[in-house]
């Protein structure tokens, strides 16, 4: 479904940010993308979601190269980015409104129901939580019918209870619409729950350095593990802090 | 809910929220002007002021009553009113679009802007000649002066929000591959609708204020003739009874201004809300 090749960027003032990234996603399949602060795992993001042209490569979703935003890739960012002088339900149909008014209605009644906000359709928001806002951005991304959704850190902004709601509610959106997901995150235990791989960058410049498989059995032991392990050693020889981190969160999570 | 959806935010905006007046807010506001107005009064009638060059304020609503009576001040008050309704009509009609045009494409703001702040520094008197002679001495002249006060601090006060719009939200608006024309209609402007309201209603107080230039061009009505009657016939009592009418309309038309606004802007997450 998602193909990237070779993708390599680099910004006119400063180095390369990006070198030679391969990666390949399968419909319905999730990938996680994680490293550390500054290793470009926002950029190819945005690179995949047309938003920031390649410097060199190729990024194709079922076949169509992405050179610019596409209708079948869908993005949910770190903030919610709601327009506030829309209401919640008219967020949700921002990307739609070409469609006819029967079927837009249509789908945002039942972008509300899938979201779990009906009785909030008027509100604005400035009304909503944290939580209910990052909702209405993922609705508003799901009306548009995608194949790809792109995550750029879409939890990292909410407190741990609702962000596990919502990691769980991601992931069962995904497997039920049988979406291709790329989530990039510096969470470990978010990549674990919400992908079926996640990829390690290392940085300077980014570069994919391993992949880790997540078992669909529930059992991520032995897969946590291999992330920490593999995060820390990738990670540490150039930030002694995300090592740390690394390591704390492998003990406490082994 | 297909109400809310199928709509245009501001129509939802108006169907949410109609505004509402209460007694305090009209009284709140007459207690300073009403205060002074009775200190003054108290000060000519007690003899502690002549009120000969600052008439009190009855000699002044006497003066406003004759001049209600004759007619004279309707057809002055809708001689001005018009002039400035005009003028502020096209002037804030070109600064919100030329704003909105240098606000998004840089090029155009490169190209534009030095000029405009040029233009802008030119007092407002240095005009009056070159309109003069090249629209004559009639309306039109009076209606551009006007229009070009009003579109100075609309342009800047439009050019500057857009500018600075979240990038953010322009960002959804390209995920969603939304064009230049659907850019600017459906995310800048909404976004600085709230600056823009603070820009028009700038844009008008300098309306009233180029108004008076231009109607000392030579007017033979409108309440710049009034003072320049007054002046002329040394009648102090006249010039104060016009730049009353000049503050109540200029007070009323902003009011009348905000308060078309409000629907439209609450949505804002503001500090206050009364």
């Amino acid at each position: 479904m998602l193909h990237i090749a070779h993708v390599s960027k680099a910004f006119a003032r400063g180095g390369p940010v990006l070198a030679d990234v391969d990666l390949t996603v399968e419909r319905g399949e999730s990938v996680a993308i994680v490293g550390a602060s500054g290793c470009g795992k926002s950029t190819l993001l945005r690179i995949i979601a047309g938003l920031e042209p390649p410097s060199r490569g190729t990024v194709t979703v079922a076949g169509e190269e992405i050179r610019t935003p596409h209708p079948m890739v869908g993005m949910i960012f770190q903030e919610p980015r709601l327009l506030p002088w829309l209401t919640v339900a008219e967020n949700i149909a921002f990307g739609i409104t070409s469609l006819p008014g029967s079927e837009r209605t249509a789908r945002v009644q039942e972008a509300l129901d899938l979201i779990g906000l009906v009785e909030h359709a008027s509100k604005w928001p400035r009304e909503l939580s944290g939580g209910q806002s990052q909702r209405v951005a993922i609705a508003r991304a799901l009306v548009a019918r995608p194949s790809v959704i792109l995550l750029d850190e879409p939890f990292s902004a909410l407190d741990a209870v609702t962000r596990a709601d919502l990691q769980r509610h991601m992931r069962a959106l995904g497997r039920r619409m049988h979406l291709t997901l790329v989530i990039v995150t510096h969470d470990l235990e978010e990549a674990l729950i919400l992908g079926d791989r996640v990829a390690i960058m290392q940085p300077n410049p980014g570069r994919i350095a391993k992949i880790v498989t997540v078992p669909g059995d529930g059992d991520t032991d032995l897969a946590r593990r291999e992330l920490a392990s593999s995060f820390a050693h990738l990670s540490g020889a150039r930030n002694a802090a995300v090592l740390e981190g690394a390591r704390v969160e492998y003990a406490l999570t082994s | 809910m297909s109400d809310v959806v199928g709509h245009s935010p501001a129509l939802t905006a108006v169907q949410r929220a109609a505004p509402r007046f209460s007694l305090r807010d009209i009284a709140v506001p007459l207690l300073l002007p009403l205060a002074l107005g009775l200190i003054w009064e108290g000060a000519v009638s007690g003899g502690f002021a002549e009120g000969r060059l600052m008439p009190a304020p009855s000699t002044i609503i006497a003066t406003l009553g004759e001049l209600a009576k004759s007619g004279e001040l309707e057809v002055h008050v809708l001689a001005t009113t018009s002039r400035v309704a005009v003028g502020f009509l096209l002037g804030s009609i070109a600064g919100v679009l030329v704003g909105a045009i240098t606000g998004h494409f840089a090029m155009s703001r490169r190209v534009l802007d030095p000029t405009l702040q040029a233009l802008r520094a030119i007092p407002s008197i240095a005009w009056v000649p070159l309109f003069i002679l090249w629209l004559g001495i009639f309306e039109a002249s009076k209606i551009a002066l006007i229009a070009v006060g009003v579109f100075f601090p609309v342009y800047l006060g439009v050019m500057g929000a857009i500018a600075s719009v979240d990038r953010k939200l322009v960002e959804v608006g390209r995920i969603f591959r939304l064009n230049s024309l659907q850019l600017v209609s459906r995310i800048l402007l909404p976004a600085v609708l709230p600056a823009s309201v603070v820009a028009l209603r700038g844009g008008l107080g300098l309306g009233w204020m180029f108004v008076v230039a231009a109607e000392f061009m030579g007017a033979a009505e409108g309440l710049g003739y009034l003072l320049i009657d007054g002046q002329q016939t040394g009648r102090p009592d006249l010039i104060i009874a016009a730049i009353v009418v000049f503050a109540l309309l200029g007070k009323a038309s902003d009011a009348l201004l905000a308060a078309a606004a409000k629907p439209f802007l609450r949505w804002q997450d503001s500090y206050q809300k009364n």
